[in-house]
């Protein structure tokens, strides 16, 4: 089975590297772009039957740093 | 006064760490990232600049797991000194020992310069060498020095007089200018400028030498 974690930053954290791909944007001529934010995306392999808990732990001890990150977790993805 | 010093795969500031203590008269051990257990009767624990593990992830976020900081918490949890300097101040807000955390630089460029930096407070084995509102000129070299501190953490640290460096000119983009905080007890200190940089004329500077001073001076007394 497979999960799936995004981690972005969290909402009033200044994310420069989203703000330059915005600028980038607008460069390239996409008006309209108001903001980007730019997270990652982290995919597991795990053994059948490994719980979402697991995986909530996984993100709260390595996967995301909670004091500027936030996640979120598609299982089965 | 015995120190030791971390070492993690991507470590690179390691050995000036040692030099700085050992110029200062500590006795040093550096120990492997693998290791469970820092040497026994180990007074202060260094944690080194550079790019442990790659910075996969996020900047310090794997040796902060590794066996070793099992150890470094331990020994901080005991009122064991410690001081983690860039890559290290990285790891001790990765461990949680320290407070905030350290983004990408507010201009997303490396900044690898010399910079003034004041020092907000005397209060500490780190930083006793200087008169509070000295100015020392320290360089820095990182690409995530960008602390962050929302506005409650900002008035802990300020009300608890933790703030032990601001910059003169915030070159990172850093909250409050901060450049370097202690733990609640004192005795951590982060800081993205590399003090050990600066402990020797033959670096072009020695205002960082006094943080080493300070720090045996204190643990000679005690």
């Amino acid at each position: 089975m497979k999960a799936r974690v995004h981690v972005m930053l969290k909402t009033g954290v200044l994310d420069p590297q989203g703000e330059a791909v915005r600028h980038a944007l607008g460069g390239l001529g996409f008006d309209g772009v108001e903001g980007v934010r730019q997270g990652k995306v982290i995919e597991l392999d795990l053994a059948d039957g490994t719980s979402e808990a697991t995986v909530t732990e996984m993100c709260e001890k390595l996967l995301a740093n909670t004091v500027i990150e936030s996640y979120s977790i598609e299982m089965n993805a | 006064m015995k120190a030791a010093v971390l070492v993690f795969p991507g470590s690179n500031c390691d050995r000036d760490l040692q030099v700085a203590f050992e110029k200062a008269g500590a006795e040093v051990s550096m120990v492997w990232h693998k290791e469970a257990e820092l040497p026994e009767g180990v007074d202060i624990v260094g944690v080194p600049g550079g790019f442990s593990y790659g910075d996969y992830l996020r900047c310090g976020a794997i040796a902060a797991n590794s066996p070793i900081c099992a150890s470094l918490k331990t020994h901080v949890e005991r009122g064991g000194y410690a001081i983690g300097v860039c890559n290290g101040f990285q790891v001790l807000t990765e461990t949680r020992i320290l407070p905030g955390a350290l983004l990408r630089n507010a201009n997303l460029k490396y900044i690898c310069k010399t910079v003034p930096l004041k020092v907000q407070t005397s209060d500490s084995i780190f930083t006793r060498a200087y008169n509070a509102g000295t100015v020392a000129h320290i360089p820095i070299a990182h690409h995530d020095g960008n602390y962050q501190a929302d506005a409650e953490l900002l008035a802990e640290l300020r009300g608890e007089d933790r703030v032990a460096f601001t910059y003169e000119d915030n070159p990172n983009g850093s909250a409050g200018d901060i450049a370097g905080v202690l733990s609640a007890n004192r005795r951590v200190l982060g800081m993205m400028p590399h003090p050990e940089r600066a402990a020797d004329a033959g670096h072009g500077g020695v205002d960082g030498a006094g943080v080493f001073q300070g720090i045996m001076d204190a643990l000679v007394e005690a």
